[in-house]
C-alpha cells in the first residue's frame, strides 16, 4: 500500500480504488499492522486486495471466533485496537462470542464482517444473515456500509468508537458490492461525529470531594480495575504514586491485575470470589473506598447489600452508566482514569502543602489489622509428594519465569483462571490477558496468538484447563503455520474443574457431566499440530518440563497431570458477603469473619451464578 | 438497592441521528436490559439535520431511571438525552383516532361526548364515527371508557410526546 500510496496524482484520478482497497487504506491510515481473518464469498474482493499489498500482515486463523479472541490478546497486550475479517453468514455469527467478550471487558476492536450484495439483503441469500441486526447488542456500535462514498469515513469512525471512551468492539458490515464499487478515498482527518464526545476530565469539584474523604480517611482502599489497564501505562504509574504518597493500600480486580505490582508490599492482591481474604476483609471494613475503573461486578460485590457497609465510595469511571447501577456511591467521577488519577495526586499534594493532616495514626492500624488478615496465608495449600497440585504448578512457573520482564499470560475459563490470579504475579499492565466479564471458555489460546503476533520474542503462556482447551485446539494448527512459540500450559484434572466445584460445595457432590471422558492424549495431539507435547505426571518432573517448555523455541503444549479433586479458595459463595468467605476445604459455607463456622448457602445464594 | 425504593414515571426525550437501526438500538436497550417502555414516539423533526426525537415513557426506581438515562446517552447515535420529569414542567400530549360502530340513541350520545372532550369527528358512515382527539393519557381513557358501552369499535394511539415549558429549547 505505500507504494500505492506512493503513485503519481494522475494515476489515482483515472484509477479510483475500489471499496476493498478504500478499506485497506483506510486501515493502514489507521495504524494496523496485523488482522486476523478467514476468507469467504462475501469478502473475497478484500482478500484480493490483501494479496496485493505488504502493509498489512494477515493471520489465517481456523475458526472465526479465533480471529476475535487473538485481536482481543493483540489489542490487550498493545493497548491498540485488534482487527478482524470474516465473510458474511456463519463467518459473521462464529465472530459474535469473540464480539461480546470485548464487549464484557472493554476491548477494542474492529470487525470487519463480508455481507451478500445490497440487493439481495433480506432475501435469505446464501451465507446470509442480518449481522447488524445479531450483533447489535454484541458490539458498543455497528455500521452497514450502503454507500460507497461513507465506506472511508465509517472505516475511520469505527477505529475512534473502538478506541476511544471505554473501548468496546465494532462491526462493519460491508456488502459484496460496495467492496466492488469504485469511490474516492478520505483520509481519518475528514470525518467528524458529534453525538459522541466521551467526557475525559473529571469534575474537578468531584476530585476535591474525593480527597476531601480520602485525607480523612481512617481506613482506607484502593480499589482498581480494567478501566486503569485501558488509560495506558501512565495510570498504573500514577497509581504507584498515589497509592505511595497516601500509603493506602491497593487491590486490583481480575481485569485489573498488572496496575499494581504483585510484590509491592501495599498490594492486597485480587479481591472478589476467588481473591485474598485480606483484600476481601479491606473492602468490608474499610471506611473510604476509592474505585479507579472498576464496575462493581458480581463477582466482586458478593451480596449487595452486605457489600462494604460502613464505607463512603468514590467511583471514577470514564462510562457514566457504569456509576451507580449496582452500587450507590457517594462521590460519581466520570473521567479517563489516567486524567482523574493526575487530578488526585496534585489535589492531594495541593492539601498537604495547605497543611491537611491525613490521619496517620488511623492508617497505621488499619494496616496493623491488614497484616492479621494477611498472616492467615489464604493462598496456602496442602502439599503433596505424591501427586501434582495444580497450585504448586503454578507456583514454580511463576518462580521460573520471575526473572524474565516479557511473560504473558492468557487463560481459558476456570479453576485454573483462578489459580493463574492468584499465583502469578503480575509487576505490570498488558501482561495478563483473561476472559473476565464473558468468561469464554477457549478464549486463551487464540489470545495468545494474538499476543505472540504482537511481541513476537516475548514468552506468552495459556494457562488452560483441558476442557477449556479442546474449545478452540484447533488454532493450533495457525500457531504452528505463523511459527509462533506460543506454550499452552494445560493443569488437566480431567474435570470440568470450577463445575466439579460447585456441585461439590451446592448440589451434594453429585457430578453431573462434569466428567471429562475420552479426553486425547495431548503430548500427542501437540504432535499431531506440529507442536511439541510434554507431560508432567510426577512432582518431581514439574520443573523439568516447564524449563523445557520455556527452552524450546517452538509452540509447546504441557500436559500436566494435576489433583483432580483439588478446590479453588478462598472463596464468597454466591449471595454471601466479603466477610463470609471459605478459606479451605475445612471450612463450611455460610462462616463469619472468623471461618469455619457452619450454614448453609442461602436460596438467594444458589440461584446466582 | 433498597427494595422499598419507589417506583417513579418519567418521560424522557432522546434526540438522535435519523439513520438506519437507531430505534432497534435504543428498543433492544429497554428489552435487553429488562427496563419498561409504557409509550414510545419516534418521528423526524429536523430533516436538515437528519434528526430524529424519541419520548419514552419508562417506570422505575430513581437509580434505574438514571441507568436508563446513562445508558440511552451511550448510545454513539444519541445526541441529548433529556429527562422532562425531572427538568422542569413539560407539557405531554397524546392522540387517538376512536371508532365507534353505533345507530339511534348510542350514535348520537357518542357525538354529544365527544363534543364535550373536544374530539373532532374526521370520518363518518350512517352507523359510525371516527374521533380524533387529543389530550393527557388520562383524557384519552377516560374518553375511551366512555366510547366502550356506545359502541366502540377500534382505538389507535399515538404514544406521548412532550416538550418543556418555557422559552428553554432541548
Amino acid at each position: 500500500m505505500s507504494t500505492a500510496a506512493a503513485a503519481p496524482q494522475l494515476a489515482q484520478d483515472t484509477a479510483l480504488p475500489n471499496g476493498a482497497e478504500i478499506v485497506l487504506k483506510a486501515l493502514v491510515d489507521q495504524g494496523v499492522d496485523v488482522i486476523f481473518g478467514y476468507p469467504g464469498g462475501a469478502v473475497l474482493p478484500i482478500y484480493d486486495a490483501i494479496f496485493q499489498q505488504n502493509s498489512i500482515k494477515h493471520v489465517l486463523v481456523r475458526q472465526e471466533g479465533g480471529a476475535v479472541h487473538a485481536a482481543e490478546g493483540y489489542a490487550r497486550s498493545t493497548g491498540k485496537v485488534g482487527v478482524v475479517l470474516v465473510t458474511s453468514g456463519p463467518g459473521a455469527t462464529n465472530a459474535v462470542t469473540g464480539l461480546v467478550d470485548a464487549l464484557m471487558d472493554s476491548i477494542p476492536i474492529v470487525c470487519l464482517t463480508g455481507q451478500v450484495p445490497t440487493h439481495l439483503i433480506g432475501n435469505d441469500a446464501f451465507q446470509e444473515a442480518d449481522t447488524t441486526g445479531i450483533t447489535r447488542p454484541a458490539t458498543k456500535h455497528n455500521y452497514l456500509v450502503k454507500d460507497i462514498g461513507k465506506l472511508a469515513q465509517v472505516v475511520h469512525e469505527a477505529f475512534h468508537v473502538a478506541r476511544s471512551g471505554r473501548p468496546g468492539p465494532v462491526v462493519i458490515d460491508l456488502p459484496k458490492d460496495i467492496l466492488l464499487a469504485k469511490g474516492e478515498y478520505k483520509g481519518p482527518e475528514t470525518f467528524k461525529r458529534v453525538s459522541y464526545a466521551p467526557r475525559l476530565d473529571p469534575d474537578p469539584k468531584a476530585i476535591a470531594a474525593a480527597v476531601d474523604l480520602m485525607i480523612k480517611a481512617e481506613r482506607p482502599i484502593l480499589y482498581t480495575g480494567g478501566g486503569l489497564i485501558n488509560s495506558g501505562p501512565r495510570a498504573s504509574e500514577l497509581l504507584i504514586k498515589l497509592a505511595h504518597m497516601t500509603g493506602f493500600p491497593v487491590t486490583n480486580t481480575l481485569m485489573g491485575l498488572g496496575a499494581m505490582p504483585a510484590s509491592d508490599p501495599l498490594f492486597l492482591g485480587m479481591l472478589g470470589m476467588h481473591g485474598t481474604y485480606e483484600a476481601n476483609l479491606a473492602m468490608h471494613g474499610c471506611d473510604v473506598m476509592v474505585n479507579l475503573g472498576a464496575r462493581f461486578d458480581d463477582r466482586v460485590t458478593g451480596r449487595l447489600n452486605a457489600f462494604s457497609p460502613g464505607s463512603k465510595k468514590i467511583h471514577a469511571d470514564i462510562d457514566p452508566s457504569s456509576i451507580n447501577k449496582n452500587v450507590r456511591v457517594d462521590v460519581p467521577i466520570v473521567g479517563d482514569a489516567t486524567r482523574v488519577l493526575e487530578a488526585m495526586v496534585a489535589e492531594w499534594e495541593k492539601r498537604l502543602a495547605a497543611g491537611a493532616k491525613p490521619d496517620k495514626k488511623a492508617l497505621a492500624a488499619w494496616w496493623a489489622r491488614i497484616e492479621t488478615w494477611r498472616k492467615r496465608d489464604c493462598l496456602a495449600y496442602r502439599k503433596s509428594d505424591a501427586i501434582i497440585k495444580p497450585q504448586y504448578a503454578l507456583e514454580r512457573l511463576q518462580a521460573l519465569t520471575a526473572h524474565r520482564d516479557d511473560v504473558f499470560i492468557t487463560t481459558e475459563v476456570g479453576q485454573h483462571q483462578m489459580w493463574a490470579a492468584q499465583f502469578l504475579k503480575f509487576q505490570k499492565p498488558n501482561r495478563w490477558m483473561t476472559s473476565g466479564g464473558l468468561g469464554t471458555m477457549g478464549y486463551g489460546l487464540p489470545a495468545a496468538m494474538g499476543v505472540q503476533m504482537a511481541h513476537p520474542d516475548a514468552l506468552v503462556v495459556d494457562v488452560a484447563g483441558e476442557a477449556s482447551i479442546l474449545m478452540n485446539i484447533q488454532e493450533l494448527s495457525t500457531i504452528v503455520q505463523y511459527r509462533l512459540p506460543v506454550k499452552t500450559f494445560i493443569l488437566n484434572n480431567q474435570y470440568m474443574g470450577m463445575v466439579r466445584q460447585w456441585q461439590e460445595l451446592l448440589h451434594g457432590s453429585r457430578y453431573s457431566e462434569s466428567y471429562m471422558d475420552s479426553l486425547p492424549d495431548f503430548v500427542k495431539l501437540a504432535e499431531a499440530f506440529g507442536c511439541v507435547g510434554l507431560r508432567a505426571t510426577k512432582v518431581s518432573e514439574v520443573d523439568d518440563v516447564i524449563r523445557e517448555m520455556i527452552a524450546v523455541k517452538r509452540p509447546v503444549v504441557v500436559d500436566m497431570a494435576v489433583d483432580q479433586k483439588e478446590n479453588c479458595f478462598p472463596m464468597i459463595p454466591s449471595g454471601a458477603a466479603h466477610n463470609e468467605m471459605i478459606l479451605g476445604p475445612n471450612d463450611k459455607p455460610g462462616g463469619g469473619e472468623k471461618p469455619g463456622g457452619t450454614g448453609p448457602i442461602s436460596e438467594e445464594g444458589m440461584v446466582l451464578v | 438497592m433498597p427494595a422499598q425504593a419507589p417506583i417513579e414515571r418519567h418521560t424522557i426525550a432522546v434526540l438522535v441521528d435519523n439513520e438506519p437501526g437507531i430505534l432497534a438500538r435504543v428498543v433492544g436497550l429497554f428489552s435487553g436490559r429488562g427496563y419498561n417502555i409504557e409509550s414510545l414516539t419516534v418521528a423526524e423533526t429536523d430533516a436538515e439535520g437528519h434528526r430524529s426525537r424519541i419520548t419514552i415513557v419508562t417506570r422505575g426506581t430513581p437509580m434505574v431511571i438514571e441507568q436508563i438515562k446513562a445508558q440511552l446517552d451511550r448510545l454513539v447515535p444519541v445526541h441529548k438525552v433529556s429527562d422532562l420529569t425531572m427538568e422542569g414542567p413539560h407539557v405531554e400530549r397524546e392522540l387517538a383516532l376512536v371508532k365507534v360502530v353505533s345507530t339511534g340513541e348510542k350514535r348520537v350520545e357518542s357525538l354529544r361526548i365527544a363534543d364535550i372532550f373536544r374530539a373532532k369527528p374526521i370520518d363518518s358512515t350512517i352507523e359510525s364515527f371516527t374521533f380524533e382527539i387529543t389530550g393527557s393519557g388520562e383524557k384519552i381513557d377516560a374518553f375511551v371508557g366512555l366510547m366502550k358501552p356506545l359502541g366502540l369499535a377500534e382505538v389507535s394511539r399515538t404514544g406521548v410526546v412532550a416538550i418543556a415549558r418555557g422559552e428553554r429549547g432541548m
